[in-house]
């Protein structure tokens, strides 16, 4: 069976990349979904905030995921769900696994990776301590309490503050538990600040900056844990250890994009992203091969996934219909107070007017220039009044920019503008 | 009236076990946890050591070699991982040279196939990753690596195919004797016996100590171990272990594992309490800088689990095995800290014979099997595949994604003979739940599983021992 098109997961990016796909010309795609529905993870995020930047209004994740299940109905989409790739190939063969299905080799014109990410556990942040149940991370707890109807603990400490984890602490309130703290290692939170003050404050959750868990006690189920301060590299300082008595320790430490197809195919990964390589049409060093969404970089937000996903949809259909891309390479690298651009290749012939480019920042800046520099000279300056490492930032380098380039390397990095001055 | 009880299901337990269900006698197994390789068995470094440790002329130095000779048999017909692998003990300074030389005269005494002194470049050729600040090393190619659950697990299920009757939860209060007939007061009713084998890994002093006996007693010295993703498990090719100065300890290890992650550890550190497992910032931290010694590349980033497990050491230099002199017929098999794991089964036949000398007749079984065979779909061909998932469209289902693990292979194993009650014992069995999420995906998965196929609320499900309850009640919304 061989398709344009085939997506590896029915989430956001894959549904976005089915329709990207079909609106340029491919004229069959299959969407390779593991779950029994399409929509991924945000069918377990019950709550609103969804949709803002995209459909400007606000939904809950199902909503917002039943939009693009609704879009993709009327398409030339195929979809199998409860269905496991197993292996992607170079030349573009997707092996796969169902229990309907049986087992199956299929090929594809182009493939869109769109596998998202998994939440880093316990033993990845190295927590000490005894062994016991009742430590989950934030979304197998929100899986749980969401989807399965069942509440996972009484008296909750969170251990790190991203987004998942802010969510849960509200959702577990709401469910009667009392959430005693949640304890960010990092000097700021790791979350949106939407999400600090609506799931936190609101609810007189006390958030412990530059804190840690240094040990959990309890030998069958979670007792209590103890939560110290850290000095400036991390270290927890003797003698500010605080004892939280709890039954319960949840976890929101950070995402892994789910490369591991992506890395049996020898597809090049950025270490800095832990997503795949890609040029600007999100394509990977396979060619035909792309990547969107959290598989090739952690989002903040599902309507920059969308986004995305739409972007790889398009550039595989095309590819699929025969456009395949070469042309003089620029490499997009981090300077200084910037971590993992994406796209971090630009085959200048392709962009069209301009080109985004994506990347989060190492600080929290206030009045900062972000500054493209090609050598040492500044090609281009993008003014912001804050940035903070938990939230994306975007800057869009207009194609007569790039093309000032003489080196084959452009170089972001930060400023804060009262540096600039002295 | 059991003709033999066996206290604990630990490897040791296990082999026993085994071993004694190819006779014609009635065997009781009383295990105080509610699976079966619970203890030691669960968290050590899962290698059939080369035997080059042991101080020639003790029970540890024969029954080693001996018992990794039977463990690459019994592995393949019992269907448990088993990979041999060379172990490369090396060397950083003058010190550690001469206790290699020690080691390299032992393995020569206690017969050590193919052990040899090896060059600081044949050492860098075999392994580049290992610093190159190694001066030399002792190589042994008659180690191996095991799934040492599965190896305890593959036994005991062998044994109760067999006859043999396996009391989970059930653990070990009281005993006492009367007309020679032991009376065996546990958690879970009580048990007659005509022989008991004491198999309780680090509680063996305390059962030893029920029925009168002195003599020895436990010494609690853990280690931690580090879990790394599989991404990290090609940096090195064999069982590489730092050359250890400190006696009872064999140094720290950096391995592969069967199950393609790869291991480093342990440390050494003496606990009060023989269920005390937790880690230790601390000492993990210097663990790391140990292993970094060695092999530099590893990238700590890649951890995906710590764990800590305790050596069943006594005061006793040698391994503890024969009818107590307290008491008889009540044998033994005690003081099992490495290599306990390679001798497992050499110290099964040790036990017949002991048992036989105290009285016991042992008559053969006319039929006794002896095999088992595992469907493991990840390991399959493709055509394999397919025709499996035609048969049994369960196995189409991948449930744990992270190392390939279906529907049809934890159902399969919920009905083997010793039924897994919990997320943990699945994970022994199938492997779910053991990659790079730990579990996040597919737990919850896991846990509906288990509850539909064991016919019971997901609420009483645990994640391992009795105690560790995973779900507190329904949400509101479900209540209502």
């Amino acid at each position: 069976m061989k398709y344009d098109v085939i997506i590896i997961g029915g989430g956001p990016a894959g549904l976005a990349a089915a329709c990207g796909a079909c609106e340029n010309g491919a004229k069959s795609v299959l969407i390779i979904e593991r779950a029994k529905e399409l929509g991924g993870i945000l069918n377990q995020c019950i709550h609103n905030g969804f949709g803002l930047q995209y459909f400007k209004e606000e939904l809950t994740g199902p909503e917002y995921a039943e939009r693009f299940i609704n879009l993709v109905k009327d398409l030339p989409v195929q979809i199998s769900l409860d269905t496991m790739a197993l292996e992607i190939t170079r030349d573009r063969k997707v092996k796969c696994v169902s229990s309907t299905g049986g087992y199956q080799e299929l090929e594809a014109g182009a493939i869109v990776l769109c596998m998202g990410c998994r939440e880093r556990a316990r033993g990845a942040i190295s927590i000490p301590g005894d062994r016991p149940s009742g430590i989950f991370t934030a979304g197998t707890a929100q899986r749980y309490v969401n989807t399965e109807g069942y509440m996972v603990g009484k008296r909750i400490v969170i251990l790190g503050s991203g987004d998942i984890g802010l969510i849960m602490a509200r959702r577990m309130t709401l469910e009667g538990a009392k959430v005693l703290a949640c304890v960010e290692i990092m000097p700021y939170s790791n979350g949106l600040t939407r999400n600090i003050v609506q799931c936190l404050q609101d609810f007189d959750i006390p958030l412990y900056l530059s804190h840690t868990i240094t040990k959990i006690i309890g030998r069958t189920r979670v007792e209590k844990v103890i939560v110290s301060r850290v000095d400036e590299s991390k270290k927890p300082i003797p003698g500010t250890e605080i004892e939280f008595e709890c039954d319960t320790v949840l976890l929101s430490v950070g995402l892994i994009p789910e490369n591991e197809l992506t890395r049996a195919a020898e597809i090049e990964i950025d270490p800095a992203t832990g997503g795949a390589v890609v040029y600007e049409n999100l394509e990977t060093s396979v060619p035909g091969i792309f990547a969107a969404g959290n598989v090739l970089h952690v989002h903040d937000l599902v309507d920059y996934v969308t986004e995305e996903g739409k972007r790889a949809g398009a550039a595989a259909a095309k590819y699929a219909l025969g456009e395949h891309r070469s042309g003089k390479v620029l490499k997009v690298e981090s300077g200084s107070g910037v971590v993992g651009p994406v796209p971090q290749l630009i085959r200048l012939e392709n962009v069209a007017k301009s080109q985004d480019i994506f990347f989060r920042v190492r600080n929290i800046y206030q009045q900062a220039n972000i500054r493209v520099l090609d050598g040492d000279n500044v090609l281009c300056t993008f003014k912001r009044n804050h940035m903070i490492p938990s939230e994306m930032e975007r800057i869009r380098v207009p194609r007569t920019i790039l093309n000032q380039a003489v080196s084959d390397r452009l170089v972001l990095s930060v400023e804060s503008r009262e540096e600039e001055q002295a | 009236m059991y003709d033999v009880l066996i206290v604990g299901c630990g490897i040791i337990g296990a082999a026993a076990a085994y071993e004694l269900s190819r006779y014609n006698l009635k065997i009781g197994i009383l295990e105080k946890y509610n699976d079966v390789a619970n203890g030691a068995t669960k968290a050590n470094n899962a290698i059939l050591h080369a035997g080059y440790d042991c101080v020639p002329g003790t029970l540890e130095a024969k029954t080693n070699l001996e018992g990794i000779r039977l463990a690459k048999t019994l592995c393949e017909k019992l269907d448990v991982e088993y990979r041999q692998l060379p172990a490369m003990v090396v060397a950083f300074n003058e010190r550690q040279m001469e206790k290699i030389n020690v080691l390299y005269k032992q393995g020569i005494k206690n017969g050590v196939p193919g052990i040899r002194i090896i060059s600081r470049e044949e050492i860098l050729e075999r392994e580049p990753n290992v610093s190159p600040k190694v001066i030399g090393g002792l190589f042994a190619p008659n180690a191996a690596i095991v799934n040492p659950w599965e190896y305890a697990i593959a036994l005991s299920e062998t044994a109760v195919r067999n006859g043999a009757e396996l009391y989970l939860s059930t653990e070990v209060t009281a005993i006492s004797k009367e007309d020679d007939v032991f009376k065996v007061i546990t958690t879970n009713g009580e048990f007659l016996a005509k022989y008991i084998v004491n198999a309780a890994g680090n509680f063996s002093d305390r059962i030893h100590e029920m029925v009168g006996g002195k003599g020895f007693h436990h010494t609690y010295y853990a280690g931690e171990y580090y879990v790394f993703d599989k991404n990290q498990c090609r940096l090195v090719n064999s069982l590489i272990f730092s050359c250890s100065e400190e006696s009872g300890f064999k140094g720290t290890t950096i391995f592969p594992s069967v199950h393609g992650n790869l291991l480093a550890g342990p440390n050494f550190y003496q606990v009060q309490d023989p269920e005390d497992l937790a880690t230790d910032g601390q000492r993990l931290a210097e663990l790391k800088k140990n292993i970094l010694e060695v092999v530099p590349c590893i990238d700590f980033r890649e951890t995906i689990r710590e764990f800590a497990g305790i050596r069943p050491s006594t005061n006793i230099d040698d391994f503890i095995v024969g009818e107590s002199p307290y008491c008889p017929k009540f044998i033994n098999l005690a003081g099992m800290k490495s290599p306990g794991l390679s001798a497992a089964p050499a110290l099964a036949k040790i036990c017949v014979d002991v048992l036989r000398d105290a009285g016991l007749t042992l008559d053969l079984k006319d039929e006794f099997i002896d095999t088992r065979k595992r469907i493991i779909f990840r390991e399959l061909d493709e055509q394999s595949k397919i025709e499996l998932v035609k048969k049994n469209p369960l196995y189409g289902r991948v449930i744990c994604r992270c190392e390939t693990v279906t529907e049809g292979e934890i159902v399969e194993a919920i009905h083997r003979p010793i039924v897994p009650r919990s997320i943990d014992a699945i994970k022994r069995r199938c492997n779910a739940g053991m990659g790079r999420c730990q579990g996040g995906f597919c737990g919850p998965a896991i846990h509906m599983i288990l509850a539909r196929e064991l016919g019971v609320s997901p609420l009483d499900i645990v994640m391992d021992e009795d105690g560790t309850y995973i779900l507190t009640g329904p949400t509101k919304e479900v209540a209502r």
